[in-house]
């Protein structure tokens, strides 16, 4: 990939606190169309609240005051007259499974339905296709009226990537998806995720370096807040990284 | 003790291998007293839920035995006569569904949407903490304080006169902080999950609240007002300044006696004025009316509880 691919989203020096506490200490980085973007770090390191940032869900949190400039698909997000509209662009996937407590095809045409499609064969379109995309679809297709609580935790971490995809995002955040669901439910999804970069910018938050290593382009190390280092990944998981902390971090020789 | 000596140590046990496996489970004291400890928390419990049932039953039974031979359907349906000495309680019954239904068809529909504003809308500032502090206090207010507010607002400031409709508009001010506080605890009980994974997807707050929680609360929601259907019909103070009368004329088992500009009688005032304004009145008469009014409350509960049990069968998670 180029350096002079195109830029989904852009942050400068972005800022955030939670009343006093400033989690985010001013980080500036890019990410480019189509890439997977990895972003690791331990705990406290600021990396789901970046990605809250990014959907400004992270103003559901009363307390929280974010700063800088971050554009995605070069809008100020800030300025953005219709925030739903760039949640939509932004597909979100928790760590925790959520199954909404809807049957399986509700929990898919939910986002299409609140931006407005109401027709039958439209919404049965979006729901197989995303079902299929999050490879969930064969084992559902019989029972799309059944909860989708009732699904086992790997099949509602599917669901949700299904969800997340059902408004046709442009990005889609994954953070720390494998927490919860067995290895080989990962390694499925790991291919999913492979399938659908050549269509969408994947940005992959996750505490395994070895998942950054495997799927991501670049990956970005935060450590408290700040960018430790931020790189292709072959310099990243390289024996040279340009910061020592990244080798040690990466090889698990930490403290 | 003195610090010299050397603090005892626990007995020491032989290896498990060597004790023969039927003799392995050795009863020491601490596991005696652990047992009996045990026994003993779990009796006095025990007691205590037992002692607060039974003056209840008691309580129920003497109720029914006392009134017995006024207990008809008759007695349900008779408008009282002889000076009240005698005959049925029907305009009181009536009168006290006029006041509930009337009152709660007003804060339920105020008290849930507060509700959903505060616990779903509202940001955390001190404009809404006030409102908080607010509706916690209203909660705590003597109903005879109720009383006084109602009478000064409706019945005088509104013009309201003495009549149903302030009756009931009190008992309505009366519900409607429990109301608030019993729906926000129903919505609080939706996972907050649930509701980032809709914001997550460019939901908005309303069609979340739709899609999601009010589906998901709605349960919790009904059980809190119907709770305080039983709360309305017991209150007497709040009614007895604002549009409950001693006793009105009305004719036998109509359904619409009242106009809402009238005032009424009511279970919880007719059981006063019976007990202690009517002289010679027909000992079983009073107490069939409190067991009226006690079993007109037991089955809205009841009616509660079964709403619950299965609105719960369809929880969805």
């Amino acid at each position: 990939m180029s350096d002079s691919a195109k830029k989904r989203v852009e942050v400068q020096d972005l800022r955030l606190s939670y009343g006093d506490k400033e989690v985010i200490h001013g980080i500036s980085f890019d990410i480019r169309d189509r890439e997977i973007f990895g972003i690791i770090g331990p705990a406290q390191s600021g990396k789901t609240s970046l990605l809250r940032c990014l959907n400004r869900t992270v103003e559901f949190t009363a307390s929280a005051r974010m700063s800088g400039l971050v554009k995605v698909d070069g809008e100020d997000i800030m300025k953005v007259k219709d925030v739903y509209s760039l949640r939509r662009k932004i597909g979100m996937v928790a760590p925790l499974p959520v199954g909404l407590p809807l049957s399986i095809y509700d929990n898919v045409a939910f986002a299409p339905r609140c931006s407005g499609i109401t027709n039958k064969s439209e919404l049965d379109a979006v729901v197989e296709k995303c079902l299929r995309q999050a490879a969930l679809w064969d084992e559902v297709k019989d029972r799309l009226d059944s909860l989708g609580t009732k699904l086992s935790g790997g099949q509602q971490q599917r669901l949700t990537i299904a969800r997340a995809l059902s408004h046709q995002p442009e990005i889609l955040c994954l953070d720390e998806f494998s927490i919860a669901i067995d290895p080989v439910t990962t390694m499925r999804i790991e291919e999913v995720l492979k399938e659908l970069r050549k269509e969408i910018t994947i940005i992959l938050v996750t505490n395994l370096t070895q998942q950054a290593r495997r799927l991501a382009d670049r990956t970005m190390f935060l450590w408290n807040g700040e960018i430790v280092e931020l790189d292709r990944n072959e310099v990243i998981f390289s024996d040279k990284p340009a910061n020592r902390k990244t080798y040690e971090y990466v090889n698990g020789i930490f403290g | 003790m003195s610090s010299s000596t050397t603090p005892a140590l626990p007995p020491v046990l032989p290896p498990v291998e060597a004790i023969p496996p039927e003799m392995r489970f050795v009863e020491t004291d601490l596991v005696r007293t652990k047992l009996k400890r045990q026994k003993i928390a779990k009796a006095v419990f025990g007691t205590m839920s037992v002692a607060m049932i039974l003056p209840l039953l008691l309580i129920i039974g003497y109720l029914v035995e006392r009134a017995w031979p006024s207990l008809s359907l008759e007695f349900l349906i008779d408008v009282p006569r002889a000076g009240m000495k005698e005959g049925g309680i029907w305009p009181a019954l009536i009168g006290t569904i006029y006041l509930v239904f009337i009152s709660l068809a007003v804060s339920a529909p105020i008290g849930i949407m507060a509700a959903i504003y505060l616990n779903e809308y509202a940001k955390d500032n001190w404009f809404n903490r006030i409102i908080n502090l607010a509706v916690i206090n209203l909660a705590g207010v003597p109903s005879i304080v109720h009383a006084l507010f109602g009478l000064g607002a409706f019945v005088y400031a509104a013009n309201l006169g003495y009549s149903i409709i302030s009756a009931s508009l009190t008992l309505a001010i009366m519900t409607l902080p429990v109301i608030i506080a019993s729906t926000r605890e129903a919505l609080a009980s939706v996972p907050m999950s649930f509701r980032e994974a809709c914001w997550n997807v460019g939901a908005t707050r309303w069609q979340t609240i739709k899609a999601i929680v009010l589906p998901n609360s709605i349960s919790g929601i009904l059980t809190g007002v119907i709770l305080q259907v039983s709360r309305a019909a017991g209150e007497t103070a709040p009614i007895m300044f604002t549009g409950v009368v001693f006793y009105k004329a009305v004719e036998r088992g109509t359904l619409l006696p009242y106009y809402l500009n009238e005032q009424c009688m009511a279970l919880s005032m007719h059981l006063y004025t019976l007990s202690t304004q009517v002289p010679d009145v027909k000992e079983s008469l009073p107490f069939a009316t409190a067991v009226v009014l006690l079993a007109s409350v037991l089955m809205v509960n009841a009616s509660a509880i079964a709403l619950r049990v299965y609105l719960r069968s369809r929880k969805k998670w």
